[in-house]
């Protein structure tokens, strides 16, 4: 293991946590919010993909076909939420996660009838293209570092959208105290159909960055989802700030568990047995982390105020 | 469970109910399923033994989803993974030499109960939303450990390579009597569930998903009665695990992929959350819509997804009114 690795694995375990956060943004803003827990918002990823290599196909230009795919991937949440969603908030959850469930299957059913079941490709500018080096002897795919930087950067808007502005307040009252922020005569029904088409946008943004690296098929937003949710679990559910921590927590973990854990076991046992356990344990690694957390902390590390 | 309060009932009181939710009915639910394998083989339609058989192990799965989400509100979002582990358990010891059902059974029943026991000292120490999610990442993680399991197989999975024999006999090569196995074992842990919910232990159970703080005033501890209660209904998924494994002769992750979790849910809910037998119904509605719809066309999901978003918006529908799970 050296130093240049090391570096180039963190890079993409903060590459993947950015993204991660993306998608957790959305579905802790809706469960917060609303109290509704949203199975599909991993369609909505995969939906953001299909939909804006679509555009971009189409436009012949990566700007404008990624502004398409967003504003289409918005339509879709608007939509989505006027023909389900607005029918589930406040009933059980058993009943919510059933009918998401129904939603997803539809949605990949659909997408695999409109594109096909193989996946297809997103092409993207020449400038993102390459690779530049970062230090002598490490270089690394621009691509990603355009995933990290944007994901950062809409990491920074969502806080001063939430934090510094009158719909930011709202969405927080509304996560707290949803029946006083109805009485003080706010509509509490819109305001949650504006959170949801948004959070909808950030996963269809999330998977639109990360459909080069991947690649554009029906369940790309299965993995990411489940991802998605150990996330919102481990930083609290309704937390952004929890949601982002968590979120590089995860995509660190990882990733860094994926490139070293076999070599790591290899310092305390036999090649072969390492080579044998190493891969199975890092595919758990995650999922032990967030265990290890709830033990402690069953209400995750920064759990939003609730009711 | 504990009766609903028949005051803001407005079905029509029909004197089917009762019976419809008694242990009884659920005997008689048996009875037809086992006379389907019988009737396959008469009228010469060998699809139908498969598929009586497919039920029935579905049917046992979901039994022991009903019996911790039905009975005691524990929304479990990862009961495909004790389901897969008994599979599993099969294949690695028919790979070990032991492939006599007398051991492959017992010890399926045992890792599942294990898994659940152990994945639910955490996950039972969350509530509700929490608890969903947590289910279906500990699921998660189990799938990814059994994809990287490359002597298994990985992702591709493996094939068995013989039906488990019982003390050494190849019974279970024979498909029906293989059927009757399956409808026996789903029987066996129906009457099994209902005497444990009628058990003391089940009555405090049942009595968590009510109302947890008055048992906490009556000193029940709600903790170890509901990783008592997930544990067990883990090895009973685990048992239906190793019957499907044996069915298909085939074993893989896919076996317990979230996809699957999702499906035993939409069985126990179908069947309407009441007594445990509504999930022999849920398991033969789903398994004969999902069949139906695949002879219509190979995209049948797209009918069967908005199909459930349908279910859920009319409020479970005929199926869960007939049972009488829901109430108001």
């Amino acid at each position: 293991m050296n130093t240049t690795l090391l570096l180039v694995q963190t890079l993409n375990g903060l590459q993947l946590g950015v993204i991660l956060f993306l998608v957790a943004a959305g579905l802790t803003l809706v469960f917060g919010v609303m109290d509704f827990i949203n199975l599909a918002h991993g369609v909505q990823y995969m939906l953001g993909a299909y939909l804006t290599a679509t555009a971009i196909a189409w436009t012949d230009h990566f700007g404008l076909g990624l502004a398409l795919g967003m504003l289409a991937t918005l339509a879709a949440g608007f939509v989505l939420e006027i023909l389900v969603y607005r029918h589930l908030t406040g009933r059980d959850h058993l009943e919510q996660v059933l009918a998401t469930f129904g939603l997803i299957l539809f949605m990949t059913e659909g997408v695999k009838m409109v594109f096909g079941a193989s996946p297809i490709a997103m092409r993207t500018p020449e400038i993102l293209s390459g690779s530049v080096v970062l230090m002598p002897g490490l270089l690394y795919p621009v691509w990603r570092i355009a995933i990290i930087a944007s994901g950062l950067g809409v990491a920074l808007l969502l806080w001063l959208l939430v934090a510094r502005t009158r719909i930011g307040m709202l969405v927080r009252a509304g996560s707290t105290h949803a029946p006083i922020v109805s009485a003080l005569g706010v509509d509490i029904d819109r305001l949650f159909m504006i959170v949801f088409a948004f959070g909808a946008m950030l996963a269809g943004f999330a998977g639109s960055m990360a459909a080069p690296i991947l690649s554009v098929e029906p369940n790309m937003g299965d993995g990411v989802l489940i991802l998605a949710f150990v996330v919102i679990v481990i930083g609290g559910i309704g937390s952004i700030r929890g949601a982002f921590l968590a979120a590089l927590l995860v995509g660190l973990v990882d990733t860094l568990g994926r490139a070293f854990m076999t070599d790591i076991l290899k310092l305390f046992f036999a090649n072969s047995s390492a080579a044998k356990a190493g891969p199975a344990l890092a595919s758990m690694l995650i999922y032990v982390v967030m265990a290890l957390i709830l033990f402690f902390r069953p209400q995750g590390l920064f759990p939003a105020e609730r009711r | 469970m504990a009766t609903a309060p028949a005051a803001n009932d407005n079905t029509r009181p029909s004197r089917l109910g009762p019976f419809l939710r008694s242990p009884a009915f659920g005997l008689v639910l048996v009875a037809l399923l086992a006379a389907a394998p019988a009737a396959a083989i008469l009228l010469g339609q060998p699809f139908w033994l498969t598929m009586a058989t497919r039920v029935a192990i579905f049917a046992l799965a979901a039994l022991s989803l009903a019996f911790i989400l039905g009975q005691g509100g524990l929304v479990s979002f990862g009961h495909a993974a004790p389901f897969g582990i008994g599979a599993y358990a099969v294949l690695i010891l028919a790979d070990l030499g032991i492939a006599d059902a007398l051991v492959a059974f017992p010890v399926a029943f045992l890792a599942g109960a294990l898994f659940s026991g152990v994945t639910g000292t955490v996950a039972l120490r969350t509530r509700g939303v929490y608890f969903i999610m947590i289910t279906l990442a500990l699921a998660q993680m189990a799938f990814f450990t059994f994809t990287s399991l490359s002597a298994y197989g990985g992702d591709d999975g493996m094939t068995l390579w013989a039906r488990s024999t019982v003390a050494g006999q190849k019974w279970l090569k024979n498909d029906l009597t293989f059927a009757y196995l399956a409808i026996g074992l789903l029987a066996l842990f129906l009457v099994l569930g209902n005497r444990v919910l009628a058990s003391r232990f089940g009555r405090v159970f049942r009595g968590l998903k009510e109302n947890e703080s008055r048992l906490a005033a009556l000193g029940y501890d709600a903790y170890p009665v509901r990783l008592v209660a997930y544990a067990l209904a883990g090895g009973v998924a685990a048992v239906a695990g190793a019957l499907l494994a044996n069915q298909t002769e085939f074993v893989s992750p896919a076996y317990m992929a979230w996809q699957r979790s999702g499906d035993l849910i939409v069985m126990v809910v179908l069947g309407g959350l009441g007594p445990l037998h509504g999930a022999i119904v849920g398991a033969a509605v789903v398994l004969v819509v999902e069949e139906t719809l695949s002879h219509l066309t190979e995209h049948w999901k797209i009918i069967f997804g908005p199909l459930l978003i349908l279910i859920v918006l009319l409020r479970g529908g005929l199926i869960a009114r007939l049972l009488g799970g829901r109430r108001g």
